[in-house]
């Protein structure tokens, strides 16, 4: 199984969030921990999409409480694809 | 406009991101030497257009100015404006965070707002489907932004809008924000004008309505205002900002007064999308109605920095519209036409040539017309061809003139004679 690397997620959060890849950690929350405002979010979503091949709908990504759960997500995603 | 209600507007600060410098030393500098700011186009590749030569931004760091998110989020004309007026403040030594909000307005003009981030969002659309369209496509593209951005970095809460009226538009964005100072809406205002729109789309569209050079071979010598061999104008880009302050305010905090702003004309030429009134009716009354409100006599005036664009038509129009309003006196009259450096700011043209006023005023020197080297016979005033001169200069005019027709006129006077 292709492991997903956790720095790219960071990398590529901070590039959108205007934040320091060290930020972007398992417990930190879009929101309130990065100042992602619903614009930023919109961004975040075409950006993860593109990267990672998958369907993220903005309800989902509004549920998730914290990076970790995005992470969670996107793991999940890749085992489902290896499995396939 | 200095007389009718007591209160007089004073100028303190400018700012500058411009194809000839990011700053005002820079700016004066390329002026009165004539160093063109005009470059092969290095922004998409032009390979195929019939102009490929355009005077745009270079050196312009973002991060002196806004954070990088900020920067991100912003269109390119809204980090100029960011820029310029943050230069422009510090100049003037005001701080609109210190103040009531109400005191401080801003009004930046763009004739056409953020092109480049439609560009790239239409491409985005096509290519990839509606959910690639960024999210910052609206607060990137529309006009008013500008301002909007100034007011929430610089905390100046009060009146806050754009004025569109193409390449007119900041000459009436400044005129504008005067008149709320002398109505009393504000103390002080930040104005002036943003353009960004070396794009592909933008140039294509220009180059098909022939308005734009094509001596591609020699960018420096593409914009000659008034001589035989124009052949249109050269497209730039940047931001110019002033502010503007009730001098009786800008006196009682101990301002710097670097020029008074003493009369404002506008008007309509009532004639066609993009060709001038060829005897330049439209400019003739709104100079008329700037001097008039300035309380100036047409003798009175030392130094005309023209509208000038290189364009066939423009500049014999204007000609014959100085020539109107000046009667003998425009051959007395120094005319220049600066955009023949620094090439035409379009939304910001207005502002960077009030801006050339201010400081031609201000320093006793006369920025030249370059590339003026036989000039057209239809053409025959003294545009201070090609060198700087030496000369008092106590009342200033600037005429910006926009696609559409629209006219705007600034009267400026040297700030001791009051």
């Amino acid at each position: 199984m292709a492991e997903l690397d956790f720095k790219e997620l960071q990398e590529l959060a901070a590039e959108i969030l205007g934040v320091e890849p060290e930020q972007v950690q398992m417990n930190v929350s879009f929101q309130r921990d990065l100042a992602a405002d619903s614009l930023d979010l919109v961004e975040l979503i075409a950006a993860v999409e593109d990267k990672y091949d998958v369907e993220l709908p903005e309800e989902q990504l509004e549920q998730m409480k914290n990076v970790g759960d995005l992470w969670q997500f996107l793991e999940a995603r890749e085992a489902e694809r290896t499995r396939a | 406009m200095s007389q009718a209600n007591g209160r007089r507007v004073a100028v303190t600060g400018l700012g500058f991101v411009t194809p000839i410098g990011n700053d005002v030393e820079t700016v004066w500098s390329n002026l009165v030497e004539g160093v063109s700011g005009v470059g092969p186009i290095t922004h998409f590749d032009a390979s195929s257009y019939s102009t490929r030569i355009a005077a745009e931004v270079k050196g312009f760091e973002p991060e002196r100015y806004m954070d990088r998110k900020t920067a991100r989020h912003l269109g390119r004309y809204c980090q100029f404006a960011l820029g310029a007026s943050q230069q422009a403040l510090a100049q003037a030594g005001l701080v609109p965070g210190d103040m009531d909000p109400d005191d401080v307005g801003v009004i930046v003009s763009s004739g056409i707002g953020g092109m480049e981030e439609i560009e790239k969002s239409h491409t985005a659309l096509m290519e990839r489907g509606v959910r690639r369209i960024s999210p910052f496509t609206v607060p990137m593209m529309i006009a008013d932004m500008a301002a909007g951005i100034v007011a929430m970095h610089t905390k100046a809460g009060g009146p806050n809008y754009a004025i569109v009226s193409a390449c007119a538009s900041s000459g009436h964005g400044i005129g504008e924000a005067a008149e709320i100072i002398k109505r009393g809406d504000a103390k002080a205002m930040l104005a002036g004008g943003a353009e960004a729109t070396i794009t592909p789309l933008t140039m294509g569209a220009f180059c098909q309505i022939k308005a734009v050079s094509e001596r591609n071979d020699e960018p420096e010598r593409a914009c000659r205002p008034f001589d035989t061999g124009r052949d249109g104008f050269v497209m730039g880009e940047g931001a110019v900002m002033f502010v503007l302050e009730d001098m009786e305010f800008a006196r009682e905090r101990g301002a710097q007064v670097l020029a008074e702003l003493i009369g404002y004309g506008a008007s309509a030429d009532m004639h066609h999308f993009t060709a001038p009134h060829p005897e330049g009716a439209g400019a003739i009354r709104a100079m008329r109605k700037a001097l008039k409100k300035a309380a100036v006599e047409p003798a009175q005036v030392d130094y005309v920095n023209a509208h000038g664009t290189s364009t066939k038509l423009g500049d014999i129009a204007e000609t014959k519209a100085i020539k109107q309003v000046f009667g003998d006196h425009a051959h007395q009259l120094a005319v220049s036409s600066t955009k023949s450096v620094h090439a035409h700011l379009l939304g910001a043209a207005g502002a960077m040539e009030a801006a050339a006023c201010v400081l031609a005023i201000e320093r006793g020197l006369i920025p030249p017309t370059i590339n003026l080297d036989d000039q057209d016979p239809e053409c025959d005033l003294d545009y201070v061809p090609n060198r700087a001169r030496q000369a008092k200069v106590d009342v200033a005019i600037s005429n910006s003139f926009g696609f559409g027709g629209h006219n705007a006129t600034l009267v400026l006077r040297r700030a001791e004679l009051n």
